[in-house]
């Protein structure tokens, strides 16, 4: 039941989205739940599934911000709420940008997303030991066309269970 | 091993003053590479003397260099009517003349007892009717393509009254596979894409390199520990070193003039960076801005005693923009004021110019404007394009540029005037090119 109900109350792109980008078309959207993914939550409690899939490992941030947007609180509280819960993982948060921004601005950027992601985290009770953080710039996006709507899922902040893989 | 390059190439200049007058009168054939609209010079570039294919590859690569400056025109060599046996004497000047070369080059290439190459070549001003420049070089014989290189760099100096670039090398990264899942390996190569080889596997992220003074090291920043941080590799021998010891992400590095210091972003706990350097000899770190903004991309004046860099302290929309400073820290000042944002400035070699990105309008160019703001001058717009990189007369950037849609950057050029923007042709995407210096 709840595992529903975060499913519902979270439709945000989960870590399934990397694996199936690679093979898909450029400008194909990206799915954004497990629902659209036809993914059942079922994963164990407590997995890394559980976490990507029934609470989410992502948020989004606007162009050149790294203000954390109301809907990515909702995301980073039930993050929280988790990793309180599980308190065996470790985590590192990936800070990234979309490619319209250069280089080493973009570094920086990534880094500053990943520090807000973390201290919101660590707000909601996560211990800070359990976090590091590292940002990726604009080097790994998900999405892949020329266009805005690829740039906004680029723009985000990747909880990340260490041992899990990206 | 510090003069690895030196030792190989044994460029031993002679002037050879053989055939007829080599007063350095006030030759006719010159060009002024100020002016905005300058039409290239047509230009004779004989095919070297030789027993061999050298002759020809060498005078072939001159001729590449020369045109890809876009201040030369070198003329087909069917229209030639003289053809060169002897090129100690002088040529038949009316010959060149009636095909219009304003100027012309001969030369011959040899095998010494010892094995090395000999390359001789001369200058001849066409319609002044005398030599403008006769020298030789010896080299082994793998290093042909930089003899053509010195020997074109000779001919652009003689002509243009600036120093020549073609004697180059370009550090770059080498991009491979999908969009979101790119191997980014560090690359170099001759300044015209010859020689190119790679000089990391891929395995580990690696980004913006940058050439020390002496040519023998660059600085560019990896995730090979898993950690981002600016590294240091001797081209050479591969050898690679991590810069300092800090606690969290190093970037942007570049070296000091002096090659003495590596001045980097460091990323602080709270998320913003701030821009330190790194003694090499003494290890010791110095802390240059402090401001709680990102401080990133710093690049020396030549003469070390200024430092230009970006930071989005300022807020705001078009968030970042260029700064300058003081080699100590001193002096932090604004230098971009117009509509939209600014990164990446590099500082020219001659120390007139700043370059930069700017992106305004859903576009990124690339420009330059004084080391006091005024003068903004803009040279190429594209959809995406960044990372201007000078080479080491002043005259000529590179940076990497990508069309929407074409999945990738390629390296282009384009001249200080704004014209004659080319690609450098690559294996495959390549972007963050630096320039190296001149060797002395």
């Amino acid at each position: 039941m709840r595992r529903i109900a975060a499913q519902i109350l979270n439709p945000i792109a989960i870590a399934l989205v990397a694996t199936l980008m690679v093979a898909g078309c450029a400008s194909k959207k990206v799915p954004n739940s497990a629902a659209e993914l036809g993914l059942a939550g079922n994963a164990a409690p407590g997995s890394s599934q559980d976490f990507t899939v029934n609470v989410g490992d992502r948020i989004f941030f606007d162009t050149d911000s790294s203000s954390i947007r109301a809907d990515a609180q909702a995301t980073l509280s039930k993050q929280a709420q988790w990793l309180n819960r599980y308190g065996n993982h470790a985590i590192t948060v990936e800070g990234h940008a979309d490619e319209r921004g250069t280089r080493e601005y973009n570094l920086a950027l990534g880094a500053r997303r990943a520090a807000a992601t973390r201290d919101f985290l660590i707000a909601r009770g996560v211990a800070a030991n359990r976090i590091r953080t590292i940002s990726y710039g604009k080097e790994r996006p998900v999405a892949t066309c020329d266009a805005a709507s690829c740039w906004n899922q680029n723009r985000r902040a990747v909880t990340v269970l260490n041992g899990a893989g990206s | 091993m510090k003069h690895v390059l030196k030792t190989i190439l044994l460029a031993v200049a002679f002037a050879t003053g053989l055939a007829g007058a080599t007063i350095p009168a006030r030759a006719l054939v010159e060009i002024d590479v100020n002016k905005g609209n300058v039409a290239p010079l047509p230009i004779a570039i004989t095919d070297f003397l030789s027993g061999d294919a050298m002759g020809k590859q060498i005078s072939d690569i001159v001729s590449a260099d020369l045109k890809r400056s876009g201040l030369f025109a070198p003329i087909d060599h069917s229209a030639f009517i003289e053809k060169i046996s002897n090129p100690d004497a002088a040529p038949r000047f009316e010959d060149w003349k009636v095909i219009n070369a304003q100027a012309l080059v001969t030369g011959r290439v040899s095998q010494e007892a010892d094995g090395r190459v000999k390359a001789e070549f001369r200058l001849w001003d066409v319609f002044a009717g005398q030599q403008l420049v006769g020298q030789q070089y010896f080299a082994n014989k793998g290093n042909f393509r930089r003899v053509a290189h010195i020997i074109a760099d000779a001919i652009y100096e003689r002509l243009t009254g600036e120093k020549g670039y073609f004697d180059t090398r370009i550090v770059y990264i080498d991009e491979s596979g999908p969009k979101n899942n790119r191997v980014k390996r560090l690359a170099i190569m001759d300044q015209d894409g010859a020689n190119q080889r790679y000089l990391s596997n891929g395995k580990a992220l690696a980004l913006t390199p940058r050439f020390s003074p002496n040519r023998q090291e660059i600085t560019y920043m990896s995730y090979e520990s898993g950690k981002p941080r600016v590294y240091l590799l001797q081209i050479e021998t591969g050898q690679r070193e991590l810069v300092g010891n800090f606690p969290g992400m190093t970037f942007a590095p570049r070296f000091s003039p002096d090659g003495q210091k590596v001045i980097m972003s460091l990323l602080r706990d709270d998320g913003n960076s701030n821009i330190f350097t790194l003694d090499l000899r003494s290890r010791n770190t110095t802390r240059l801005t402090t401001a709680d903004a990102i401080d990133t991309s710093p690049s020396y004046s030549p003469d070390g005693t200024q430092i230009t860099f970006t930071s989005d302290r300022g807020g705001g929309t078009g968030h970042s923009q260029i700064y300058v400073m003081g080699a100590d820290g001193s002096n932090q000042h604004r230098i971009s004021f117009g509509n939209g944002s600014y990164s990446t400035p590099v500082w020219s070699p001659r120390g007139d110019l700043i370059a930069f990105t700017k992106q305004t309008g859903g576009e990124f160019q690339i420009g330059v404007m004084r080391p006091d703001g005024s003068g903004e001058r803009i040279l190429s717009s594209a959809f995406q394009e960044e990372g201007p990189t000078w080479a080491p007369n002043g005259r000529v950037l590179m940076f990497f540029s990508q069309a929407a849609g074409a999945g990738g950057p390629k390296l282009h050029t384009i001249d200080l005037t704004g014209r004659n923007e080319q690609e450098v042709p690559t294996p495959s995407f390549a972007s963050d090119p630096a320039w190296s210096p001149l060797l002395e």
